[in-house]
C-alpha cells in the first residue's frame, strides 16, 4: 500500500520551537466511499470559522468505493496553506493503510484510531487513542447502513475534544454541510457530542497540539478552484459551455451549471446560457469554437486526455482565429496517469498544442482567486485576441479548498473584441477584408453569420486563405497569414496579466514558478530566510507569451530556480527558447502527483547551493 | 470545372418574396471535376433557398473535409460558411446553433466524413436534434484523397485499381432512424426535382432534417464495380413516393386518401404532402421505414423520397429552454449578474 507521507524527513516546524499552538496538520485516513468528506469538511470548516487559518486537501483515488484516501487538514497561523508532510493528529480509520499512515507520524504526534484496528504500540514515540467508534456510532443509530458515516461523524467530536475546537464551530459547520436537511443535522450533531462525551469521559485533551481562536479569518472566503473558475466565467458573461466528464475537471463545469441556473435566468425564466455535455472532447471544443464563431463567449473545461483529443480543433481555432476558452485542469501522467493525483505536466503541450506553426494564449491562475479573475479575463482575450485562450489549472488548485480574500466584481466592461456590425458595415460600404490588418496590431474585425448585410458573409476554414478569406495556395499569402498570426500574439504580449515580482534585498538567487505551486514557493522563501539566512527573489509567471519582465528578473540574478510540478522541466524549457544567452537556470521538479510543498523547495535549494548557511 | 449556377432558368429569374432573384443565392465557381454529383446538389440547394425566400444572410453553411465538403463555397456566398476539420463539422454546426437559433443552418458531408472519422459525431447530432438541414453526398468512395472505399460503399463493388470491398455497407438513413432523426430522407443527384422538393421540406422542418444523396464521383467510382455510379443507380432507382412540398404562404388543400397520401404539418404551419406509392407505407412508421430500407437493400434497390418522418419532434435548442435573442450576441446586463449576486455568493462562502 502506497504511503503518502515519509517516516525518514525529520520534523517540520513552521513556528518557532515550543509554540504549537494553532500550528498543525490533522490526517484523516478512510476508505473511499465510507462517506468521510462530510465530516472532514466540517473538520476543517470548524477550525477556519475559529480565525484560524487552514487549508484542506483531498488525496484520493481513482477509485469509487474500497480504496484507501486521505484528508489532510492544516492549521497555520501564519497562514501557510500549502501542503505539509509530516502529521501530528492521524485518525485512522482503514485497517488497509493504518500501519503506514503511523509510520509517517512526527514525533509526538497522536495517533486516534478505531479500536479494531489494533494499532497500539506500535510506536513509542506516538500516543495511540482506540476508540469504539463502531460501538459509538450503535448509540446514535441502528440502521448499520449508517453506522459508517456516523461512526466518522464520532471521530470528529473526539478529535475537536482533544485538541479545542469549538463545539458551536461544529454545529454551524455541521448545519452549513446539511443546510435544509433537519433530520441529518441532528444525527450528525448527536453523533459529534456523543464523540466530544466519550473523549471528556476516557482521554486527556492535548497540550502539544492545540487549537485557540484567534482573528485570522475574518472576511475571508473558502474555495476551491473549480468553483472560483465557474464563478469567473459567469461573471464574464459565459454563453456556451461544453464538456465531457473528465477528472479533475468536472467540478468545474457542475459549479458553473449550477451557478448558471441560480444566477442567470432571464426575467421569463428562460436561461441566457447553453451548457452541453458533449460525447467526447473533440465535439465539446468544436461545439466551442462553433458557438464563438457564431458570438457566443463559449468556453469548456478537461484535463490531460481530453486536451490532447482536442489538438486538431485548437489549430484551426488558432489558424482560422476562432475564439475558444479551454480549461485545462491538470492530472498527472501520459496516457491516463494517476487521474486523481496533481501536475504541472502539460504546459509544453499546451504552449504549442496542434500541429504546425501553433502558438497559444496560456493563462496560469496562481490562486483561488486568479481563478475567478481569469476566468473572466480568458473570455475577454479570447474575442479580443479571436484565437484559442488556454487556462492552466490543476488538482491541486482546482479540487481542494483555499482561503482566499472575497472575490472582487469586476470594474472593467465584457470586451467583445473587433466585431463589425450591419450598421458599420453600411458606413464602410460593404468594403472589409477578414483578415486585414488594419489597425496594425495584428488583429483583423470579423462579423457574425446572421449579420444583415449582403457583404457581411465570408468562408471560414482551416485550409490556407488570404486577406479576403477566400482560399489560397500561395506561398507569399501563407507566409503573411503567419507573419500576422505572429503579430498577433506579439500584441497579446502586451496584454496578458504580468508576472508577481517580490524581491528581496540583495538576494542573488531568484526562484520562478507558476500556478499551484505557490503557495509552497511563498512558504519556501519564508523558511530559507529563516533557517538557512538565505535571501530570494521570486518571480511568478501568469502567462504565455512571456513579458519582458521575465528577461529582466532572469538578468538581475546569479542563479535562477526553476520549480514546477513536473518530470522534464518544461517551464524550464520554453523560458530557454524564450531568453538570448545561456543563464543559469536551475530546476526544481516536483512530480509524484502530490502537491509541491516548502520543505522540498528549501531542501533543493539549500542542496543546490551547497551550504547551509546557518548550521 | 463546373460553374455553380447551371440551368436556372424559366421561373428563377424573377424575385421571390424576400426581393430577391436566383442569382442572389449563388456561389464562388466549383473546382469540382465537371459532371461531379456534388454540383447538381449545389443547385438544387439554391433553388431550396430561392424558392422558399428564405434571405442568405440568414443562414450558416457548415461543412467538413471532402470534395463534398467543399461545396458550401459554391452555393450561397452572402451566407456565412464554416468549412471544419475532417468528420467534425455536427460539432461546430452544433455550437453555432445554440449561439444563434435564429440562423438556418445547413451542413454539407461525404459518405468518409459523416461514415468514418465522423459517425460519432454524426450520430450524436441526429440525437440531439439540432436544428439544420444535414446532407451526406454519399458517392462511396473518398474523392479529395483519389479514391479510397468509404464506409458506405458496396459489397463487392471495385476500385478502378482492381481492389474488391469485402465490407457491407453502412445504411446512413437506417442508422439516423435509430439514433432518433425526425426526417428522414434519401435522394439521387440526377434527380433534382425529387432533390430540391425534399430540400424545401428540410429547410422547414424544425429540428435535424438528414438526407442521404446518391452523388456519383465521375472519376473514382463511376465504372462497371460501382453499384454507386449513375448507369446502375438511374436503373436501380425506386421511386418510393412524389413529394410536393406546399409553403404555408400558398395554402393547397390536397385530400389525405388513406393508402395514398399523407398530408403532415410542419412546425412553421408548412406542410409536406406525400404520395404513396404502395398503399400500406407510412412515413409516420419508423418500424416501416425500417423494414422498407432493408427490404430495398436485399433486393438490390435504392429507396428514395422522405423515408421517415415525425413533425412533432422537439428540437434541441426549443428543449434546452433558452431565451429567443441569440445568445451570441446577448447585451452585458443580461450575461454579467450584479454586483449584489457577488456579494451574496461571496457571503455564503465566509
Ligand atoms: C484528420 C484527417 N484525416 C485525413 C484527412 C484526409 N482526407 C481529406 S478528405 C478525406 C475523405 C473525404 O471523403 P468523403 O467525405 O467521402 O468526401 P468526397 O471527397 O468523396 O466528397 C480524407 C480522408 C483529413 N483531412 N483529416
Ligand atoms: S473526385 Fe469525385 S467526388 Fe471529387 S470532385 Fe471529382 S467527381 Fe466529385
Amino acid at each position: 500500500m502506497t504511503n503518502l507521507s515519509d517516516s525518514t524527513v525529520a520534523e517540520e516546524r513552521d513556528s518557532a520551537a515550543g509554540e504549537r499552538t494553532n500550528d498543525l496538520t490533522i490526517h484523516v485516513a478512510t476508505v473511499n466511499g465510507s462517506g468521510s468528506q462530510s465530516s472532514n469538511n466540517v473538520l476543517m470548516r470548524a477550525i477556519f470559522q475559529m480565525g484560524i487559518p487552514v487549508s484542506g486537501k483531498n488525496l484520493f483515488p481513482s477509485n469509487i468505493a474500497g480504496l484507501p484516501t486521505w484528508f489532510t487538514i492544516r492549521a497555520s497561523s501564519e497562514g501557510w496553506t500549502g501542503r505539509r508532510r509530516n502529521v501530528d493528529v492521524l485518525v485512522c480509520m482503514n485497517p488497509a493503510t493504518g500501519a503506514d499512515d503511523v509510520k509517517a507520524l512526527n514525533p509526538g504526534a497522536i495517533c486516534i484510531f478505531d479500536d479494531a484496528l489494533g494499532l497500539e504500540g506500535s510506536r513509542d514515540d506516538v500516543t495511540f487513542y482506540p476508540i469504539p467508534f463502531s460501538k459509538i456510532a450503535g448509540e446514535v443509530t441502528s440502521d448499520s447502513r449508517l453506522r459508517k458515516l456516523i461512526a466518522n461523524m464520532v471521530y470528529v467530536g473526539v478529535v475537536a475534544w482533544m485538541i479545542g475546537i469549538d463545539r458551536e464551530e461544529l454545529v454551524s459547520a455541521v448545519e452549513r454541510q446539511f443546510s435544509g436537511k433537519a433530520k441529518a443535522v441532528e444525527l450528525n450533531v448527536e453523533a459529534i457530542d456523543k464523540g466530544i462525551a466519550y473523549a471528556a469521559d476516557n482521554l486527556e485533551p492535548q497540550v502539544a497540539h492545540r487549537l485557540q481562536r484567534m482573528d485570522k479569518t475574518r472576511g475571508q472566503i473558502l474555495i476551491d478552484g473549480n468553483s472560483a473558475a465557474a464563478l469567473g466565467a459567469m461573471f464574464g458573461g459565459v454563453t456556451v459551455a461544453t464538456w465531457y466528464p473528465i477528472t479533475p475537471s468536472s467540478s468545474l463545469c457542475e459549479a458553473l451549471i449550477e451557478y448558471l441556473k441560480a444566477y442567470r435566468l432571464a426575467d421569463d425564466g428562460k436561461a441566457t446560457f447553453a451548457v452541453v455535455q458533449a460525447e467526447d472532447e473533440i465535439s465539446a471544443i468544436g461545439m466551442v469554437i462553433g458557438a464563438a464563431w457564431a458570438g457566443a463567449r463559449s468556453m469548456t473545461a478537461t484535463s490531460g486526455p481530453g486536451i490532447s483529443l482536442m489538438t486538431e480543433f485548437a489549430g484551426l481555432g488558432y489558424f482560422a482565429e476562432i475564439p475558444a476558452v479551454v480549461w485545462d485542469i491538470q492530472r498527472i501522467g501520459p496516457s491516463t496517469g494517476l487521474p486523481t493525483r496533481t501536475s504541472q505536466g502539460d504546459l509544453l503541450q499546451v504552449a504549442h498544442l496542434s500541429h504546425g506553426d501553433t502558438e497559444h494564449i496560456v493563462l496560469f491562475p496562481g490562486s483561488v482567486a486568479e481563478c475567478f479573475e481569469f476566468a473572466m479575463k480568458a473570455l475577454d482575450f479570447a474575442e479580443l485576441f479571436q484565437t484559442p485562450v488556454f487556462v492552466l489549472s490543476d488538482l491541486d488548485l482546482g479540487m481542494n479548498s483555499w482561503m482566499s480574500e472575497p472575490f472582487e466584481y469586476p470594474t472593467e466592461p465584457i470586451n467583445r473584441g473587433k466585431v463589425l456590425t450591419a450598421e458599420k458595415l453600411k458606413e464602410l460600404g460593404g468594403k472589409w477584408g477578414r483578415y486585414l490588418d488594419v489597425d496594425g496590431d495584428g488583429i483583423p474585425w470579423r462579423t457574425l453569420p446572421g449579420t444583415d448585410h449582403p457583404d457581411a458573409a465570408y468562408f471560414t476554414r482551416g485550409s490556407g486563405h488570404n486577406e479576403e478569406a477566400r482560399y489560397t495556395e500561395k506561398p507569399e499569402d501563407y507566409v503573411n497569414l503567419m507573419e500576422r498570426l505572429r503579430k498577433k500574439f506579439e500584441t497579446a504580449r502586451g496584454h496578458v496579466p504580468r508576472p508577481v515580482i517580490e524581491r528581496e534585498e540583495g538576494a542573488r538567487v531568484g526562484l520562478i514558478a507558476f500556478g499551484s505551486s505557490d503557495v509552497a514557493v511563498q512558504e519556501a522563501r519564508h523558511v530559507l530566510r529563516r533557517d538557512h539566512d538565505l535571501a530570494t527573489s521570486y518571480l511568478r509567471l501568469r502567462a504565455l507569451p512571456f513579458t519582458k519582465d521575465l528577461e529582466a528578473f532572469v538578468a538581475d540574478h546569479d542563479r535562477i530556480y526553476v520549480i514546477e510540478q513536473n518530470r522534464d522541466g518544461q517551464l524550464r524549457s520554453l523560458i530557454r527558447l524564450e531568453l538570448k544567452g545561456d543563464p543559469d537556470l536551475r530546476s526544481i521538479l516536483h512530480f509524484d502527483g502530490l502537491p509541491l510543498y516548502a520543505r522540498f523547495v528549501v531542501e533543493s535549494v539549500v542542496a543546490m547551493e551547497g551550504e547551509k548557511r546557518n548550521g | 470545372m463546373a460553374d455553380s449556377v447551371l440551368n436556372l432558368t424559366g421561373p428563377v429569374a424573377k424575385e421571390n418574396r424576400v426581393g430577391l432573384s436566383a442569382l442572389d443565392y449563388k456561389g464562388g465557381k466549383s473546382t469540382l471535376c465537371a459532371g461531379c454529383g456534388h454540383d447538381a446538389i449545389s443547385n438544387q440547394i439554391i433553388r431550396a433557398f430561392y424558392e422558399m425566400s428564405v434571405k442568405p444572410e440568414s443562414v450558416a453553411k457548415f461543412s467538413g473535409i471532402g470534395c463534398s465538403s467543399k461545396t458550401p463555397a459554391y452555393f450561397m456566398s452572402r451566407a456565412h460558411g464554416f468549412n471544419a476539420v475532417h468528420g467534425r463539422m455536427p460539432a461546430v454546426a452544433t455550437g453555432a446553433t445554440l449561439a444563434n437559433r435564429k440562423l438556418v443552418s445547413i451542413g454539407v458531408s461525404g459518405d468518409g466524413d459523416s461514415a468514418s472519422i465522423g459517425l460519432g459525431q454524426l450520430l450524436h447530432m441526429i440525437r440531439r436534434n439540432i436544428s439544420m438541414v444535414y446532407i451526406v453526398e454519399n458517392n462511396g468512395v473518398y474523392g479529395l484523397t483519389k479514391g479510397q472505399f468509404s464506409a458506405t460503399a458496396d459489397e463487392g463493388s471495385q476500385l478502378k485499381n482492381g481492389v474488391i470491398n469485402d465490407l457491407p455497407p453502412m445504411d446512413l438513413c437506417a442508422l439516423a432512424i435509430t439514433c432518433g432523426a425526425g426526417f428522414v430522407a434519401r435522394g439521387f443527384a440526377g434527380d433534382p426535382k425529387q432533390m430540391v422538393t425534399m430540400l424545401k421540406a428540410a429547410i422547414a422542418y424544425d429540428g435535424l432534417a438528414f438526407i442521404d444523396v446518391i452523388s456519383p464521383c465521375v472519376t473514382f467510382n463511376n465504372h462497371e464495380g460501382s453499384t454507386k455510379s449513375y448507369p446502375y443507380a438511374k436503373e436501380h432507382d425506386e421511386i418510393l413516393h412524389q413529394v410536393g412540398f406546399v409553403p404555408s404562404f400558398e395554402p393547397i388543400e390536397i385530400d389525405y386518401e388513406p393508402g395514398e397520401v399523407r398530408d403532415v404539418s410542419l412546425h412553421d404551419g408548412s406542410r409536406v404532402l406525400l404520395k404513396k406509392l404502395e398503399e400500406d407505407y407510412d412515413p409516420g412508421d419508423a418500424n416501416q421505414a425500417m423494414t422498407r430500407l432493408h427490404r430495398a437493400v436485399s433486393a438490390g434497390q435504392m429507396l428514395t423520397g422522405i423515408v421517415y418522418l415525425d413533425p412533432a419532434k422537439k428540437s434541441f435548442t426549443s428543449q434546452l429552454g433558452i431565451v429567443d435573442e441569440p445568445l451570441g450576441t446577448l447585451s452585458q446586463d443580461v450575461i454579467r449578474p450584479p454586483k449584489e449576486a457577488l456579494d451574496q455568493i461571496m457571503a455564503e462562502l465566509m
